[in-house]
């Protein structure tokens, strides 16, 4: 049996990670895996929510958050994408204009 | 109990895929009315141990400015996740399969999600502009047709009410899924032969093209592992092919013959894989996308959608 | 047996999360991350959410991933490059509120409401699948089509984005800017014209 505050314990080291890495990281790149780990993250903790409490709507939500995060994933490169095509960079400090 | 089946079935899966690659050049050999190897023990059987010692003995090289740990790592990762698909083929009735999940079929997908690792880092990681063309280009085509295998296998899914592969043979005990499934089956084929990255899908990793395409700096053993991998792919694919659309170990007779009928179904199909390599030429890259973003996904779709239909008004007419 | 397993797992998934952001150069990071996510798959296996998790291969780590380390090699990014002092006060202060964060999870869980004696896994009689698919196109069907939506959406959105001004016309150009007519075999190579995209 699964000690019952485990996955939650996971699950908030991990969102902890993934604030630090948005923090402290100044790729652009890397800055959006550390919000995918926050993604996962949430996803750990409907999963052992759903796990804890008999009911399957926290793998429905799971499944909707992963088709989200997919989608986001996709539009969010793309646009880093472009940004790299007009600044030569990916790094955050260095694309802190509008103009352009 | 269940390392005895893993040794049990891994091992001669190992061999199988050592003399498929003998079984290739025969067999190509003949098509091109000639003999293929003869000269290295009877019949040329000895010729992939003969093979495999060269590769051996081969020098290792490492690129100047290489990233040594994922150059090493590609060729592992490679031959890892098809593998690990065997753990779920039914060979036979009953003790015959290594394990049996309730979601047999989408540990088969993830696995095939996980090999595209291999060529992308191969290629990234040998600091080669030619390899890294063929890597990114390999991994964009096998993702792509990783769509339309997916959703090819949503029908037999839908026509066999469970992802456990063994549920997946047992609802084909009177007939194959293939009847039902004739346009899910190729679909399923096409794919299964560009996620291998076999003609006349090969393109990024054809001689001919971009040098070597992702394999250029592999020598030795390393490539030898992307070699074996690939045909390991072909028959762990061969092996789920049957599985879903041929039946499985199903065929008239008792069931204890259900690990001949597996062979010869996969036999045949491998057959088939090794005769297209010959006999079509090499689809150019973008007419490769065309074909699987275009036509095999669309199709899928379709496929799904009539299967759908069908069941639906069997149940409620 | 399990307990073990979990713990390794989740083992597995912080280490592997803190090596993401700690190592400069992003396809490292990335791989790092895709461990992550199979340790993750690994534990959702182990609560008994078995469709969940293989998803959670097949779509994070075999096609999100795969999309990050395509956009990372193509872009050639090399090791990142930062130093000086302010980068450092930033990296304090980024731990300073990491570790605040991790301080708030610890009184929450140390609060006694997160979770009371748990009995088991979901029983409903049916496999995972079944059971998932069941309330998925029953009662969370809106949802289920509106996600569909928002795939078509970012579908079409991802190849606008990356598409550019394509078809524009490029500003300053008296005409409008063509796309170099195409080569076919036993053409000349056309020489570089300066107009740009």
């Amino acid at each position: 049996m699964i000690p019952p505050g485990g996955p939650l314990i996971v699950s908030a080291l991990l969102f902890t990670i993934g604030v630090v890495g948005v923090l402290v990281r100044r790729n652009a790149i890397v800055i959006f895996m550390s919000v995918e780990l926050m993604l996962n993250a949430g996803n750990l903790a409907f999963i052992s929510f759903a796990y804890a409490l008999h009911s399957l709507d926290g793998q429905v939500v799971v499944f909707f958050v992963m088709a989200v995060a997919a989608a986001e994933v996709a539009v969010g490169l793309a646009i880093i994408v472009n940004l790299f095509r007009l600044r030569e960079s990916v790094f955050v400090d260095e694309i802190n204009l509008l103009k352009g | 109990m269940i390392l005895l089946k893993i040794v049990a079935i891994v091992l001669p899966i190992l061999l199988m895929v050592a003399y498929l690659t003998y079984w290739e050049r025969k067999l190509i050999g003949w098509m091109h009315i000639r003999l293929g190897p003869n000269r290295v023990g009877p019949l040329g059987l000895l010729q992939p141990i003969a093979d495999v010692g060269k590769l051996f003995l081969k020098e290792e090289f490492m690129p100047a400015e290489a990233n040594v740990i994922i150059f090493q790592l590609a060729p592992m990762l490679a031959v890892v996740p098809a593998l690990v698909t065997f753990s779920v083929v039914p060979f036979g009735p009953g003790p015959a399969t290594i394990t049996d999940i309730n979601v047999g079929l989408l540990l088969f997908l993830a696995m095939s999600s996980l090999g595209v690792y291999a060529i992308t880092l191969a290629g990234w990681s040998s600091n080669n502009k030619y390899a890294l063309l063929g890597g990114l280009r390999s991994s964009a085509q096998m993702v792509s047709y990783e769509l339309a295998m997916g959703l090819s296998t949503i029908g037999v899914l839908i026509m066999a009410g469970s992802l456990s592969l063994t549920d997946i043979v047992h609802a084909q005990r009177a007939v194959p899924f293939v009847v039902y499934q004739p346009v899910a089956f190729i679909v399923f084929v096409i794919t299964a032969l560009a996620e291998t990255n076999r003609a006349p899908f090969d393109l990024p990793e054809a001689e001919a093209e971009l040098v070597a395409g992702f394999h250029t700096e592999y020598s030795s053993m390393k490539f030898g592992l992307f070699f074996l991998g690939e045909f390991m792919n072909v028959i762990s694919i061969s092996c789920v092919a049957v599985t879903l659309f041929l039946g499985g170990w199903s065929g008239p007779g008792p069931a204890t013959l259900g690990i001949l009928w597996f062979m010869l179904k996969l036999g045949a199909l491998l057959f088939f894989f090794i005769w297209v390599r010959w006999t079509y030429p090499r689809l150019r890259y973008d007419q490769l996308m065309n074909l699987g973003w275009k036509v095999l996904l669309p199709l899928a779709l379709a496929n799904i959608v009539v299967t759908a239909l069908v069941i639906y008004w069997r149940i409620h007419a | 047996m399990i307990e073990a397993l979990f713990v390794g797992f989740g083992a597995a998934a912080l280490v592997s999360a803190l090596l993401v952001i700690l190592h400069r150069n992003p396809v490292t990071s990335a791989l790092f991350l895709v461990v992550a996510f199979c340790s993750l798959a690994g534990i959702y296996l182990l609560l008994h959410a078995e469709f969940v998790g293989m998803v959670q291969v097949i779509v994070y780590a075999g096609a999100i991933m795969v999309l990050f380390l395509f956009v990372i090699m193509y872009l050639n990014l090399g090791q990142d490059r930062e130093g000086g002092a302010a980068t450092v006060l930033r990296r304090m202060i980024g731990w300073l509120v990491g570790a605040l964060v991790a301080v708030q999870a610890a009184l929450l869980f140390a609060g006694h409401w997160a979770m009371g004696p748990v009995s088991g896994a979901p029983e409903t009689g049916l496999g995972n699948t079944q059971a998932l698919g069941q309330t998925l196109y029953t009662r969370y069907l809106f949802p289920f089509e509106i996600t569909s939506l928002v795939l078509l959406v970012a579908m079409v959105g991802a190849i606008v984005i990356s598409k550019g001004r394509g078809s524009r016309p490029a500003p300053g150009a008296s005409a409008p800017a063509e796309r170099p007519p195409r080569l076919e075999p036993g053409d000349r190579a056309a020489p570089p014209d300066g107009a740009s995209s």
